[in-house]
């Protein structure tokens, strides 16, 4: 018999209720009950890093969590860094300008580990961006554009506090 | 929908929870942090009929100085040990290792309790507990167990925990003046599991060296003390020759097996060289008081 159990959840500022499966995953949940399919779903043992997200701010894998456990959680997911929908995050604008990303499949949690990775180490140096993002696999890039954009990123976010 | 169905809990007390384990014992696994036992889940290697989540436990998540040492409850995050400022100070070889397990994602939901519990023989936190003679403490409906890490880790990810039993939390014992830690490992990748690393402890009581501690991950079916190196850094003092011979001695005394990742002689050759760099680091950071 399914063991089903109620979730209230804040993702990105806006509440939401289901009714899940206890066995259900965290990242499952967020695309497939919440339809925010930003947020992808690589190794779903951890390893990959894509399905990275915010979790009281700080960074956990959602394919290594139940949807349950985040009963009350508030949850930021790729969709909700862009501060509108006509604006980019100075971290996403610094992945286009950097070409930090190509097809795009680990640039969600590539986007979320280092908005918490810059809050906590404004002006990083190159070695530790790559020990940041070590645990996030990209196929594409070599990752060369990605931690040119989480430097120049950096910089931009500086720059915005001394204006 | 990946993991296997399973009934359920989610226990608010330590009460609750042990009372769940004697009910449902060898049915039922533990969720910790979760970050082994849910890949174990999606890749179906394990279908427990009864999933007992005690992140709900407030009781089950603290770090506290305790008889000179260090108390820390079972379900306290990895990443809350790395900044701890009483871990620095009390139990700083477990500081230096916790920096090194995973990656920052994996360490905000890890749990001390869920790494020793799962004793995966590459893990960080198993080595240090041996190095270091801390105390698992387990709780059942029969009472409360003291298991030293000599006796808790008993193959290959297997404990000393009983079905119907909980760690609830590990008591490290006071770190003497004059000690330098250190925690070296080496793995493929920043964050993958360690081939091999070395947990070393040494104090310092003018040349000589008072107290040796040193243990090994990856390097056989669980966490290795390493005893006849610490006998002869103990004895020999913590020369150059001396740290060579120990490292030697380390290196005689594991029993690694070969996988995808290293052949066994590779593994053996890296503990080896990890028992030097750790006990080189440790000595130095025992003589220069950065601990």
């Amino acid at each position: 018999m399914k063991d089903m159990r109620k979730v209230s959840v804040t993702v990105n500022g806006k509440s939401y209720a289901r009714e899940v499966e206890t066995r259900l995953l965290l990242s499952d949940f967020i695309r497939h009950e919440l339809e925010l399919t930003g947020t992808h779903v690589g190794c779903e043992h951890g390893v990959c890093g894509a399905c990275t997200i915010l979790l009281e701010g700080r960074t956990a894998r959602s394919c290594l969590m139940l949807a349950v456990q985040v009963d009350g959680a508030n949850i930021t997911t790729v969709e909700g860094i862009a501060p509108s929908e006509k604006e980019l995050h100075p971290l996403q604008q610094a992945f286009m300008d950097n070409h930090g990303l190509q097809c795009g499949y680990c640039t969600p949690g590539m986007l979320t580990t280092l908005i918490e990775f810059l809050q906590d180490n404004p002006d990083p140096t190159e070695h530790e961006v790559r020990v940041a993002i070590s645990g996030n696999l990209c196929r594409c890039t070599g990752y060369q554009g990605i931690v040119d954009a989480a430097l120049d990123a950096a910089k931009r976010l500086q720059g915005g506090k001394r204006a | 929908m990946k993991p296997p169905q399973f009934d359920y809990h989610a226990p608010g007390s330590i009460e609750e929870a042990v009372t769940l384990l004697g009910s449902y014992g060898g049915d039922a696994k533990v969720l910790a942090g979760g970050q082994s036992l849910i890949p174990v889940l999606n890749f179906r290697l394990a279908r427990p009929g009864v999933l007992i989540d005690i992140n709900r436990i407030g009781a089950l998540s603290f770090i506290r100085e305790a008889d000179g040492g260090v108390a820390i409850g079972a379900t306290t995050r990895q990443r809350m040990i790395e900044g701890s400022d009483i871990v620095g100070r009390r139990a700083p070889l477990l500081a230096d290792a916790t920096r090194l397990i995973g990656h920052l994602p994996i360490r905000t939901r890890g749990t001390i309790g869920g790494s020793l519990s799962h004793a995966d023989p590459a893990a960080e936190d198993p080595a240090v507990v041996t190095a270091l003679d801390a105390t698992m403490v387990a709780l059942s409906k029969r009472g409360e167990r003291r298991v030293p890490a000599s006796g808790f880790f008993r193959s290959l990810l297997t404990t000393a925990l009983e079905p119907d039993e909980l760690l609830v939390r590990i008591e490290f014992p006071p770190t003497p003046a004059g000690t330098g830690t250190a925690f070296v490992e080496i793995s493929r990748r920043h964050g993958d599991f360690a081939l091999a690393g070395v947990a070393a402890q040494v104090t310092l009581a003018g040349d000589r060296a008072s107290e040796v501690r040193l243990a090994a991950c990856g390097a056989g079916p669980g966490p290795i003390r390493l005893a006849a190196a610490e006998k002869i850094v103990r004895d020999g003092g913590a020369s150059a020759a001396s740290i060579e011979a120990a490292a030697a001695a380390a290196a005689a005394g594991v029993e690694p097996t070969s996988d995808v990742h290293a052949s066994a002689a590779y593994r053996r050759d890296l503990v080896r060289a990890m028992t030097r760099r750790a006990l080189e680091r440790a000595v130095a950071r025992a003589a220069g008081g950065t601990r």
